[in-house]
């Protein structure tokens, strides 16, 4: 039986990658948000896991407005990054399993998630970099499956939704019969707004209230709704719904492993977790 | 003025009446993913525009940069960064002319957020 053994949740910022392309991991600047990862590799090395499920939000590089699913799995053998207009270096490409992405679309569709199936992908930053902060060397130790998110165009789904989504995946994982280890991955947030007068919106005192929910209690997020999380986080800090969906795939009690937050990264309060299911 | 449509004072939601407002002007910014069209919206922004059908509100906030009046005309944030990104704006460029703010303003505001 496959295994959840851990969960890593982190912001997603296009410029995090302009700043490993000119290796400034210890700029002053960039150098408290880098600082967070050494420990998160560290526990990747103790649990070795053999699949990652990524769940984020494209940015406009996968979907564009003309088709705009609520929930996207991806289906293909390999997924590759690709230009998103400002610069930042591609990243070589991920391999993924079709085999366990198909039997998580079979288990979510069964559990009545509507998902959209995708064959063919190419993964944006919010993809590429968490993974790149995971692996500096980008040669990916693990195959991926991509879970996308639709936060970009309202109405987006409710985080209780979300988190049944998590909950749904966890069960799906739990019933494949191979002896993989996964690892789940939820990327975005934590609160900024880059569009608007409220542009430059971060809200601290929300955000670590968010963080402690996702070791004591889970469904915290649920109460809200979208727009409720907009005025909370911000119009992109939204896409603190992936690691609702994240949470949502790990058991109601986890041990924290690591915590790291900065204010901030670009717009960006930045967030970082990793947990692991406990007893 | 905060409607029950957009509650959030000085955050416009994009949803489907931002999406179909915008969706010219949208679909021109997807466009610069590609390096060559990016070239082409620079060597001629006029013609540019005119093939993606934007309407003169559209183009009028196109030809100033002005990210309030995008946003005004439909612009979605994710797919306006695109076109930032061919003049080598940042974020913070962003946030301070949307905010009337200098980017050392700006950046300060943000860095205030520790409290």
């Amino acid at each position: 039986m496959a295994r959840i053994v851990g969960s890593i949740t982190t912001s997603h910022v296009p410029a995090i990658g302009g700043a490993i392309a000119r290796g400034l991991q210890n700029d002053p600047y960039w150098k408290p948000f880098f600082d967070g990862f050494p420990p998160v590799r560290e526990w990747l090395a103790r649990v070795k896991p053999d699949v990652i499920v990524l769940v984020y939000n494209d940015h406009g590089l996968n979907f564009f407005l003309d088709r705009m699913p609520t929930f996207a799995v991806g289906a293909a053998g390999e997924y590759r990054n690709a230009d998103e207009g400002w610069g930042i270096p591609t990243v070589p490409p991920f391999r993924g399993d079709p085999a366990l992405s198909w039997h998580l679309i079979e288990a979510l569709v069964a559990e009545d998630f509507d998902l959209t199936t995708c064959q063919e992908m190419v993964v944006d930053h919010a993809f590429t970099l968490p993974m790149a902060l995971c692996w500096p060397d980008m040669k990916w130790p693990v195959r991926t499956i991509p879970v996308c998110v639709n936060t970009v165009q309202a109405p987006l789904p409710s985080a209780a939704r979300c988190y049944k989504l998590g909950q749904a995946i966890g069960r799906a994982i739990a019933s494949w019969p191979g002896d993989e280890r996964v690892v789940v991955m939820g990327t975005g947030g934590l609160s900024h707004q880059l569009d608007g007068e409220r542009a430059g919106f971060i809200n601290k005192e929300f955000d670590l209230a968010f963080m402690d929910s996702m070791v004591t209690n889970p469904a915290w997020a649920t109460q809200y709704s979208t727009v409720e999380l907009v005025e909370l986080s911000g119009t992109q800090g939204v896409e603190l719904l992936n690691w609702v969906v994240a949470r949502g795939a790990l058991p109601e009690k986890v041990r924290q492993q690591h915590a790291n937050y900065h204010i901030p990264i670009s717009n960006t309060a930045s967030g970082l977790m990793v947990l692991e299911p406990q007893g | 003025m905060p409607s029950s449509r957009q509650p959030v004072p000085g955050t416009t939601i994009f949803d489907g009446e931002q999406a179909r407002k915008g969706y010219a002007l949208n679909k021109m910014c997807y466009s610069f993913n590609d390096a060559a069209n990016r070239r082409a919206f620079v060597e001629d922004e006029e013609a540019y525009c005119a093939r993606f059908g934007l309407n003169a509100q559209q183009r009028e906030a196109i030809r100033n940069r002005n990210v309030l009046q995008l946003i005004e005309a439909g612009g979605n944030a994710y797919y306006l960064a695109k076109f930032a990104g061919i003049f080598g704006l940042d974020m913070q460029d962003i946030g301070a002319q949307q905010t009337g703010l200098t980017k050392d303003q700006f950046k300060a505001k943000l860095l205030a957020a520790r409290g």
